[in-house]
């Protein structure tokens, strides 16, 4: 029993433990849904509008269906009947106006990229080739492009409708009981405080996943089978059977591997529904993978709001009101969460801070643009973006250094648990204790003495120091409260634990990685709960018939909702074992001990491992009366509240003043995440989350010139940053473990995306306002910081203007 | 069609193929060499990377019949005798990788980074990378990762 003692005297949950997924992905021994191929397998190429809004008139496939090697040509009009509908799975209202989403309309066109046809051919190359044969007779319309013009109804996205306001959601604290009346508060600073009013611009963004979407469906077993690159299977799964009339049990869904989602693949997609749709109809397996170029323009967006906020203060800087009013682009149809994104913002405008009063409005709009969701931190990186920049305007108001604001207003660690405005507990936390650390790390008082010789000697290059102290909620859902929500579905998750005579322990999640490492960390709670060797387990996922139930991954729940259901199963499996192992040891159940994976009788040496007690129960020759020789379980674990990850961002930016580039010169950030699992897994999940975050403050857009259409439509126009274009981190915990789970776990999926953002920009204006900037809108590009600095059309009150790219601007007269 | 005869992680192989097939394709499509991957049609992304002549291209930048007389190295050929290339082992040490799927252009191209500059500077890592996309890591790790390989040579 060496071995085993070992084991105990080891703990795995805690463990830089190197990931068991990489053997295959660094040899190319990999499964993306693109590398499969069966025999007879048809492909698919989509013929897309070019039209931002247009009627389709007609449809002329005559050339393509005699183009070589192709099978059929299909329109909406043919397969109108067996589609299904995409679904929207939060009407954030009871009266929200929403139209109906086919996948592929036979009427009319609602964006550049909405698919009209659908070319069968033998080869994806063929298919390709007789796309370009298809004719559409469209019919132009006006479209809704602008977000304040769609808002205002000056043209409309789907006439039918009548207007382009789908749904305004409000939340108020005075309402809610959860705070004061947040225009007494406002009138109240009028006279005698301070208001700070601001509008700010989220740009809309691409997910980007270097993984294409691709879905391939084989027709020819008693279950149609489908692998699909998603977050979501299981979602998938219900979505497919809920419309199209095939029963749920018929149906497979399969994610094989997958390369990263980041929201982007949280959704049901019009592509999976029509390959569903073609593979049915002709009785044989047909794969779709998208080009980058289609991807960009018809894999869901994300952000795209425009936020009016008004904050109340008291003289000396205590915060008291904060109203926000959001405008917020849906893009041609209500996604699968749809308006919901904005809302899950609404609980964290008032971030950290002790305010008495809160308003939240968010106004969907209806446009003719890619349709819009989540994208990592989906609502949160919103949120935390304005009340952060928000903030540094109101230190800067009083003149005092943005962290001073800050600890004035924020949450002591000593009032944890902390019912905030909008009636949400914060469980845990140490504000003060993760901002010691990140100055510490940044060296914060030295840079500020070198932003002031750097002022006061009116050097070229200025230097600004960014701040951002986030929370976040996440561990999407205690399922009451998505109900509360009018979502339509739960937020709890399922793990079973199988365990296997040969002593390897399978564990089933629900949950659906790609590129989490969920293989690596939940072995390792397993291996610790259990007390079995990391290597013998074997987690399994991503396939409805493996994995029957499951609510997949997204909302940074998998740890903190599926990795308690994993502890819950476990802890079953040994209850299940106990009295079979007494039975075995001739020994009292109340006589024995569980440890480092043995059950021992108290006070001998007698004792039998786990794995001996799976093996003797697989034999079953010799087990207790009156129970089943079984010791799998399962578990469903529904959460009992949100988790409040937080932590302290700090970046210093060098911004050249004669021309408008920026440096990053230092990005240090102390977050905490509670227990970690896996300390490696983790700081690449911080890494990544930062470089999304400040991507956005630096170098993405997605940009639409007049017309509706996307002209940052391809990788040499969206700029997803590359290795030349950041920096190394320093990143640091402190740990404040949550109180809703066992493992005292938050998530961090999401954290450095939503962290990151304001702080980047915080720092940028930090290092010209003295020159009279206090906005600069995103991305911070060269010519907008320029501009800025320069006073043009810029500076002062007015946010920079004009589209990321310059040479767009020329296009566009500056649009957007 | 046009028939090329080209070696491909050691074996040398022979087809018929139009004249317009990228050598990803034709490694993806004929090969059943799924490991090197598609990520985008702008030449941007260089998940496609694999060595022709001991040099990384992107291989949905190079015509198959541009590679016949010629070897192709992909991610599936660079471990030798089940033996991980130092930069594979490198990868999975530092947690370079999480999707994985920019991962076989991002080591390729990183082998020839340090073939041709064996002690490169952290800013040299990330020039030499510069063609070459990942959505996951913040590059952070891959750089490490680079760095750790290129010790381990020296």
């Amino acid at each position: 029993m060496t071995a085993t003692e070992e084991r105990a005297a080891t703990a795995e949950i805690g463990r830089d433990r190197r990931r068991k997924e990489d053997q295959r992905l660094i040899t190319g021994r990999t499964r993306w849904t693109d590398n499969i191929t069966l025999p007879g397998m048809l492909h698919l190429a989509m013929v897309r509008s070019p039209f931002a809004h247009a009627t389709i008139r007609s449809i002329d496939t005559s050339a393509a269906r005699t183009s070589a090697n192709v099978v059929t040509v299909l329109t909406g009009a043919d397969i109108a009947d067996d589609q299904g509908v995409i679904i929207n799975a939060w009407p954030i209202t009871k009266d929200q106006v929403s139209p109906t989403h086919l996948p592929m309309p036979s009427d009319r066109a609602t964006f550049a990229g909405e698919i009209v046809a659908v070319v069968v051919a033998r080869s994806a190359a063929e298919a390709r080739d007789a796309a370009e044969l298809v004719d559409v007779d469209y019919e132009e319309l006006p479209a809704a492009v602008d977000l304040k013009e769609s808002a205002a109804d000056t043209v409309l996205a789907h006439p039918d409708l009548g207007t382009n306001k789908s749904a305004l959601w409000t939340f108020d604290s005075g309402e809610a009981g959860t705070g004061g009346d947040v225009e007494e508060t406002i009138d109240k600073a009028r006279s005698d405080g301070i208001v700070i009013e601001r509008e700010y611009r989220q740009q809309r963004l691409i997910p980007a996943f270097m993984e294409p979407r691709s879905t391939v469906v084989d027709p020819t077993g008693e279950q149609i089978t489908m692998w699909s690159a998603t977050q979501i299977p299981h979602v998938l799964r219900f979505a497919l059977a809920a419309t199209t009339g095939v029963p749920e049990s018929k149906i497979r869904v399969v994610a094989p591997d997958v390369g990263g989602g980041f929201g982007g693949k949280l959704q049901t997609t019009p592509e999976e529904f029509i390959t569903f749709a073609v593979a049915r109809r002709l009785g044989k397996p047909v794969k779709y993978t998208e080009t980058r170029s289609e991807s960009l323009v018809a894999c869901h967006h994300g952000r795209d709001q425009w936020q009016k906020l008004t904050l109340a203060a008291e003289k000396d800087g205590t915060v008291t009101g904060l109203k926000v009013e959001l405008l917020a682009d849906l893009g041609s149809y209500n996604a699968l969460l749809g308006g919901g994104t904005p809302v899950l913002g609404a609980f964290m405008f008032n971030a950290i801070y002790k305010f008495q009063a809160y308003h939240f409005s968010v106004q969907t709009v209806l446009t003719n643009k890619t349709w819009t969701d989540a994208y990592r931190g989906a609502g949160r990186p919103e949120a935390t973006f304005a009340i952060e920049r928000i903030m540094d305007e109101l230190a800067a108001e009083l003149g005092v250094d943005p962290l001073e604001i800050r600890e004035r207003n924020w949450i002591k660690h000593d009032e944890f648990p902390y019912t905030t405005v909008c009636g949400l507990e914060y469980d845990s936390g140490n504000y003060e204790a993760a901002t010691e650390r990140a100055k510490e790390m940044i060296g914060y008082d030295e840079l500020r003495a070198e932003q002031k010789q750097r002022r006061e000697s009116g050097d070229r290059v200025q230097l600004g120091i960014g701040v951002s102290t986030f929370t976040e909620m996440c561990g999407l859902a205690p399922s009451r409260v998505l109900g509360s929500l009018d979502y339509g579905a739960g937020g709890w998750e399922h793990a079973s634990v199988r365990m296997l005579a040969t002593g390897k322990v399978e564990l089933v999640t629900g949950v659906s990685p790609h590129g989490q490492g969920h293989e690596t960390a939940f072995s390792q709670i397993v291996a610790d709960r259990l007390g079995v060797p990391f290597e013998d387990v074997e987690v399994l996922h991503g396939d409805t018939q493996v994995a029957h139930k499951g609510m997949d991954t997204y909302g940074s729940r998998s740890l903190v909702i599926g990795g308690e259901a994993v502890v819950k199963a476990a802890d079953r499996v040994i209850e299940k074992a106990r009295p079979i192992a007494a039975h075995l040891l001739e020994a009292s159940v109340d006589d024995l001990d569980f440890a480092g994976g043995r059950f021992s009788v108290r006070g001998t040496d007698q004792g039998l491992t786990i794995q001996e007690v799976a093996l003797a129960t697989f034999a079953a020759h010799n087990y207790p009366e009156g129970i089943e020789p079984y010791i799998d379980a399962e578990a469903t674990y529904d959460p009992i509240n949100f988790n409040f990850p937080h932590g302290t961002h700090l970046c210093a930016m060098e911004v050249d003043t004669e021309t408008g580039a920026v440096r990053m010169r230092k990005y240090v950030c102390c977050d905490d995440i509670g227990n970690i699992i896996n300390p490696l897994i983790v700081a690449g999940q911080v890494h990544g989350g930062v470089t999304q975050g400040i991507a956005q403050a630096l170098f993405e857009e997605a940009v639409y010139d007049d017309a509706g259409t996307l002209v940052s439509g391809s990788l040499v126009d969206y700029l997803v940053p590359t290795a030349a274009d950041l920096i190394s981190f320093d990143i640091d915990h402190t740990t404040s473990p949550s109180l809703t789970n066992t493992l005292g776990t938050k998530g961090v999926g999401e954290a450095g995306t939503i962290a990151s953002t304001p702080a980047v920009v915080n720092a940028i204006v930090d290092a010209v306002r003295h020159l009279g900037v206090n906005d600069i809108q995103m991305p911070c590009t060269p010519e907008r910081v320029w501009k800025a600095v320069q006073g043009v059309g810029a500076g002062g009150d007015d946010p920079t203007a004009g589209a990321a790219m310059p040479h767009f601007d020329e296009q566009e007269g500056g649009a957007q | 069609m046009t028939k090329i005869q080209l070696t491909v992680d050691g074996d040398t192989v022979s087809d018929d193929v139009e004249p317009r097939m990228l050598l990803v394709q034709y490694l993806r499509e004929k090969l059943g060499k799924t490991g090197t991957v598609i990520g985008c049609d702008t030449s941007n992304c260089g998940a496609c990377t694999v060595h022709l002549d001991g040099k990384s291209v992107k291989s949905c930048n190079v015509l198959a019949v541009q590679a016949d007389g010629r070897e192709v190295t992909t991610i599936e050929g660079l471990a030798t005798n089940g033996e991980l290339h130092p930069v594979q082992a490198a990868f999975h040490e530092c947690h370079a990788l999480q999707c994985g799927f920019c991962t076989p252009g991002m080591i390729m191209q990183s082998v020839d980074l340090l073939n041709d500059n064996p002690n490169p500077s952290e800013e040299e890592i990330r020039l030499g990378l510069e063609g070459n996309l990942c959505r996951c890591t913040g590059y952070h790790n891959i750089v490490k990762a680079v760095q750790t390989a290129a010790g381990g040579a020296s």
